[in-house]
């Protein structure tokens, strides 16, 4: 299969999120800024959505400016067009 | 550099995904091809073990984030199956040949499979490794299986367990080792988190040895251990680690066996009289090369950050605008199970002691800080994140070991351990 992709290979429009887990040390400030996409069971495991709607960019961008270790990672594939 | 120049990077994982990144950052503006065994773009694996088992996520919202524009050309679905120097080409499973100039190896490792292909091929019978795994494994899990028997009690097998009890699934962990992940934390450390993890409700069966799986009409019903007994359960995951896709290269005259493919100080990959080869690099899991932090010693790391950092030091290299120094960041990994998150920086391998250097195995959290003559070589962390980075730092400069210093709740009269490898 051969695919070269129009604009956004592998990734459909929408918010594309990966925390590094070696960086967070479950401060948990995503959890505020986000609390429907991040949050910390046990001590210190942070579950997350990779794949948040799009009109929930502007929790996620909060998220990602808060985190102290700057573990967040956001792709922003646009508004769906 | 000539903009006709034709990249080829064998291995659509994470560490190709970053390589290609930074290639292109660095500079590279010729042909970019990506070639990848399954026909999935580039995702994230660490998330598999833990998300998506649970439920929490689907497998395919794992695509990893990326860099990368338009202009590349995927080749998915269809693995390497050779690679020709002479000619300068990669050769594909279904017969194509792609020239290249620069070549990035990044083909990562494949599940270990059980060892009876047979039994093996039992419904109910699961490796993890691939997006395609987890979520069959997922859909079994959801099922509502009598028992799960997960079989190797490493890093992947104590996510499975644990994540089995967090759904409320009856689970067995067997491990013909004294405790989970003695391999890697040595037995001392790896019995306090079995401890753990038993009680949770994981039914552990260390020094346990799975003979034969038996299957009745396709489907696995029980598993037999050496010298009796059995396991009844419906599921049955294998988790007795990776095997390094390197097969693809043979006979291409390169320095490559099971444990990888060598590559010099600077990322290059060695032939077999062991010259570098200016346009090959190899990244990720399957790189084999000296660690300036371990004196030189050769290893190969399954680790995500590796992947990443190791790949961006190849991009660049291939670009032909080399990092100022040779590729030796501090190995890190984490591994979530269950609830509990154990983290790593450095390596235990050939650790003569160990110390409790922060907390208490007996609250569930501590730092364990390995040492090997007299020196700091690892750090483990459990439940305790936010100390690891002050112990990694230990490990960085190879401080002396035991260490000084005294944190409040460090235990008094710190006791050296036997880390307990064998």
């Amino acid at each position: 299969m051969s695919t070269r992709a129009d604009a956004s290979p592998g990734s459909p429009p929408g918010l594309r999120v990966s925390v590094d887990l070696n960086l967070c040390q479950a401060y948990a400030q995503c959890c505020y800024a986000a609390p429907r996409h991040f949050r910390i069971e046990g001590h210190e495991a942070l579950f997350y959505d990779p794949a948040p709607a799009a009109q929930d960019r502007d929790d996620i961008e909060r998220a990602r400016v808060a985190c102290p270790v700057q573990a967040i990672r956001v792709e922003d594939r646009g508004r769906g067009a | 550099m000539a903009a006709l120049e034709r990249a080829v990077i064998v291995g659509a994982g994470l560490a190709g995904l970053r390589g290609a990144e930074a290639l292109r950052e660095a500079g590279f503006s010729g042909s970019l091809t990506i070639v990848g065994a399954e026909p999935h773009f580039p995702y994230d694996r660490p998330p598999l073990s833990k998300h998506v088992l649970a439920g929490a996520i689907p497998a395919e919202s794992t695509a990893l984030p990326h860099g990368l524009d338009a202009d590349v050309d995927w080749q998915l679905g269809t693995p390497a199956a050779g690679l020709d120097r002479r000619a300068g080409t990669v050769r594909l499973a279904d017969g194509r040949a792609l020239p290249y100039d620069r070549l990035l190896i990044a083909t990562g490792t494949r599940a270990r499979p059980w060892p009876n292909p047979h039994e093996g091929r039992l419904a109910g019978v699961f490796t993890l490794r691939g997006r395609d795994d987890a979520a069959a494994l997922r859909r079994a899990l959801a099922a509502g299986p009598r028992r799960v028997l997960v079989i190797g009690g490493g890093f992947i097998g104590c996510e499975v367990a644990s994540l089995c009890r967090k759904l409320d699934l009856p689970v067995t962990l067997v491990d013909p080792g004294p405790t989970p992940l003695a391999r890697v934390l040595g037995r001392t450390i790896g019995a306090f988190i079995g401890a753990i993890h038993a009680g949770h409700g994981v039914d552990l069966r260390c020094g346990t040895e799975i003979e034969w799986l038996e299957g009745a009409g396709g489907r696995l019903v029980r598993a037999h251990c050496v010298g009796g007994g059995r396991i009844e359960a419906d599921i049955a995951v294998v988790a007795l680690g990776a095997v390094r896709n390197t097969e693809w290269l043979d006979g291409a005259g390169l320095s490559v066996d099971p444990g990888g493919v060598d590559c010099d100080g600077a990322g290059h990959v060695l032939d077999a009289e062991g010259q570098s080869d200016p346009q090959i690099a190899a990244a990720g899991d399957v790189a084999r090369f000296p660690h300036p932090l371990y004196d030189g010693r050769r290893v190969a790391l399954e680790h995500w950050s590796h992947a990443v950092a190791q790949a961006a030091h190849a991009g660049r290299l291939l670009a032909g605008a080399p990092p100022d120094a040779a590729y030796g960041a501090m190995p890190t990994f984490w591994s979530t199970q269950g609830d509990l998150v154990v983290k790593s920086a450095g390596l235990t391998q050939g650790a003569d002691a160990v110390v409790i250097a922060q907390g208490n195995p007996a609250t569930g959290r501590f730092i364990a800080l390995y040492g090997r003559a007299g020196r700091c070589i690892a750090a483990v962390s459990v439940d305790s994140a936010r100390w690891l980075p002050a112990h990694a730092e230990l490990v960085a400069a190879g401080a002396p070991f035991p260490p000084a210093g005294a944190a409040t709740d460090r235990p008094k009269g710190v006791a050296i351990l036997d880390p307990g490898f064998s």
